[in-house]
């Protein structure tokens, strides 16, 4: 048996336990069981402990009415519901504050970013100022500088700051008219689809004369205007399916109409501002690392600065940019649990908070609000790498 | 302060072996002090002055176990915790006694892990509101804004007494009461809703007390007393018959002025029993015979601590009502020392 299989002899000849890969396997197998039957032994003793200790444990709670309101929901929810829906009511909110925050910070970032670096002697040490001040003070003081900065001043309901009857400001919110549709508000919505699917096509066909012809088709602002105004011309067409509701002023407050709580402003503000600074070092830190050299050689190409800054520098400073922009979504995301301080109702206010201590379930609660935030960051790691991989320098 | 006691929580759940009983009454004896939770400043109640020490009625139940324990009121050491914080704290056993202005309910005495000892204050919880408002009653509020601390029962009472009356309500949580009354002023609310006791404690704290008023409504029944773990039997009586003795203490007439003349004196058995001169011992519950003495000689018997804290002679002005003894028309009543 032994002669037809020359490679067996080899291997016979070493003992199993001498050959290194084998030795890295069975080491790796013996630390991963090691780290399981510890895990294991915590858990169990966790729950042992709480036994004792009659604490309740179990994720039944979840299912119980939850009794107590909360000041912000994008889903339905009243004392009613379950303990279970404060989650979702928390997440949604967390994730709302996490999204308008990144789209600010960002926003904010690469225009700082930009005017740290320009030529102007006044824009460039504004831009120095602010990066410097909002990076170096404490976000937590922030939240609550821009809270009250924003509470403050403003007048109380009955005094609200009127805009046209349609749009109100005062220290409960700044409250403005709901879109409502109507029937046939669908067609909008289809055309809407259609531009969509449209312009994809367009620039994909954009695209391919370029590369074949090198004849540019101004496909951003033709394609703007198809996305805008496809629709709006099927809502003019089929005569404006939609109404307005508007909030008015009922007892205490505003009712009706769309309402942004001034915790959500002064939240998202703060974040934005607070991360948009260190964005913006992130943003000056990738253009200057793309060579002078590259823009000389853009120029002496005949490329235009608008061009050459869109076509050579912006991709080639992404590559910089995108892995330092994404420790700075995650922290935003993880920042934004200081919502709890102003009374901001995210996960860690309603769920880990408020739920917490009603059911007294911690390990349980703790365990699921850093499940979340664990998986949100993991979402948008894969995300951003995803991204940074397509940005990545193609090496032939 | 929350995320260290989380991991204090975590720790001690995950790596502690089981609670015994009588462990926390070793565990004071050999570190030689009480740790005490309280509130993050609710004057009357929890507190602390200008020179850093600790006053209140909340207080004086630490200080007295601490008389009953070690004859001297002053080895307590205080942990200022928020409404969020103070069960996770006892759990973890980062605190010995949780006296923070805490409502005795079903949930937290039966699925926490907690016990109980008694009613140190008998309170309901109330809406205090700003006078240029113009309310004169709770059933005005169709609609308003309320100030609440996060993580009380007043959060569930609100929800619940707007639900019975068929009115609205927006309630905006914050993790402190210091946050409550800085958003009421900053007149983020329309009023602030809290145990009663505790509106007239915080009205003190607004820049202008005179311009906000506390309404009539009492919503909800607040029994607060000061919390232990469960399953330490021993601990537990200490601190419930602490309480017990004051309120007797009162009951009998003896306070901390009299006590000495009484002890040296006093023919009565049952004052003899509360001081611990004949019939009783301590050491049933792991304490000197003298405990009842130490308590009323060091902190005062029940009306004494109530009159000092927050009675008509303190600041916060508020009468005795249900708090008074059972033989004057309150019902703070405390079985007999036997």
């Amino acid at each position: 048996m032994a002669t037809d299989k020359p490679t067996q002899t080899s291997a016979s000849k070493v003992a199993l336990w001498r050959l290194p890969a084998f030795r890295a396997i069975v080491f790796q197998a013996l630390l991963v069981v090691a780290i399981g039957a510890f895990g294991y032994y915590l858990l169990n003793n966790t729950l042992q402990n709480m036994e004792q200790r009659g604490i309740t444990t179990g994720f039944g709670f979840l299912s119980n009415a939850a009794g107590f309101g909360i000041l912000q929901s994008l889903i339905p929810y009243d004392e009613t519901y379950t303990y279970g829906r404060t989650f979702f009511v928390g997440l949604l909110n967390t994730l709302l504050v996490a999204g308008l925050g990144i789209f600010f910070a960002t926003f904010i970032g690469f225009f700082v970013g930009v005017a740290r670096l320009s030529r102007n002697w006044l824009v460039a040490r504004l831009a120095t100022v602010y990066i410097e001040t909002f990076r170096n003070i404490p976000l937590l003081l922030q939240i609550m500088f821009w809270y009250f900065a924003v509470l403050r001043p403003l007048p109380l309901p009955r005094q609200s700051i009127n805009m046209g009857d349609t749009v109100f400001l005062n220290n409960r919110g700044l409250f403005f008219p709901r879109p409502v549709a109507e029937d046939g508000f669908g067609l909008v919505w289809l055309a809407l689809l259609a531009a969509i699917i449209g312009v994809a096509v367009l620039a994909r066909w954009a695209h391919k004369r370029q590369d074949a012809t090198g004849q540019p088709f101004p496909i951003y602002s033709v394609g703007t205007a198809v996305i805008l105004g496809l629709p709006l011309l099927v809502f003019l067409i089929s005569g404006a399916p939609m109404h307005f509701d508007y909030p008015a002023l009922k007892g205490f407050n505003f009712k009706g109409g769309l309402e942004v709580i001034p915790e959500l402003a002064a939240l998202v503000l703060a974040l934005s501002i607070y991360t948009g600074a260190f964005i913006a070092e992130a943003v000056r830190s990738g253009i200057l690392s793309v060579t002078h050299g590259q823009t000389e050689a853009a120029f002496a190409l005949g490329l235009r600065p608008q061009v050459t800054l869109k076509l050579v520098i912006i991709p080639q400073a992404m590559r910089v940019i995108i892995p330092q922009l994404t420790s700075q979504y995650l922290n935003l995301t993880k920042n934004s649990s200081l919502a709890t301080a102003i009374g901001y109702p995210d996960l860690v206010s309603v769920f880990a908070g408020t739920t917490l201590n009603q059911t007294g379930q911690a390990v349980e609660v703790i365990a699921m609000t850093m499940g979340v935030y664990l998986t949100i960051s993991l979402l948008i790691s894969m995300f951003m790498n995803w991204y940074n991989k397509r940005k990545q320098l193609v090496e032939r | 302060m929350k995320f260290k006691l989380l991991v204090a929580l975590g720790a001690t759940l995950v790596f502690s072996g089981a609670a015994t009983a009588g462990a926390t009454l070793d565990a004071v004896k050999s570190k030689g002090f009480v740790q005490c939770g309280v509130s993050t400043g609710l004057p009357g109640f929890s507190a602390a002055d200008e020179k850093g020490q600790f006053t209140g009625i909340d207080v004086d139940m630490c200080r007295g176990v601490a008389a009953a324990i070690f004859g001297d009121p002053g080895k307590v050491k205080y942990s200022p915790l928020t409404a969020k914080e103070r069960f996770t704290a006892l759990q973890s056993g980062e605190i010995d006694i949780l006296p923070r202005n805490t409502t005795w309910t079903y949930t937290r005495d039966t699925s926490l892990g907690l016990n109980f000892t008694g009613v140190n204050y008998y309170d309901g919880q109330g809406f205090l509101v700003t006078k240029s408002l113009g309310v004169k009653s709770a059933t005005e509020l169709d609609g308003a804004s309320f100030c609440i601390q996060a993580g009380t029962t007043t959060e569930l009472n609100l929800a619940d007494y707007f639900r019975a009356n068929k009115m609205s309500y927006t309630p905006i949580t914050f993790d402190t009461s210091d946050q409550t009354v800085k958003a009421f002023e900053a007149g983020r609310c329309d009023a602030l809703t809290s145990d009663q006791s505790q509106l007239y404690a915080l009205r003190i704290k607004l820049e202008d007390p005179k311009s906000a008023m506390v309404l009539p409504e009492v919503i909800s029944k607040e029994p607060l007393g000061p919390v232990v773990r469960q399953g330490d039997d021993e601990w537990f009586n200490i601190v419930k018959w602490m309480l017990f003795a004051m309120v007797n203490g009162e009951e009998l007439g003896v306070t901390s002025a009299n006590v000495d003349e009484m002890k040296a004196k006093s023919t009565d058995p049952n004052v003899r029993r509360l001081l611990g001169i004949e019939g009783v011992k301590g050491e049933w519950m792991g304490v000197p015979d003298d405990w009842g003495y130490n308590i009323i000689k060091h902190v005062g018997n029940y009306g004494e601590v109530f009159e000092r804290n927050v009675g008509e002679g303190s600041p916060l002005g508020i009468s005795r009502g249900l708090n008074a003894l059972w033989s004057k028309g309150g019902i703070q009543y405390a079985p007999p020392v036997r």
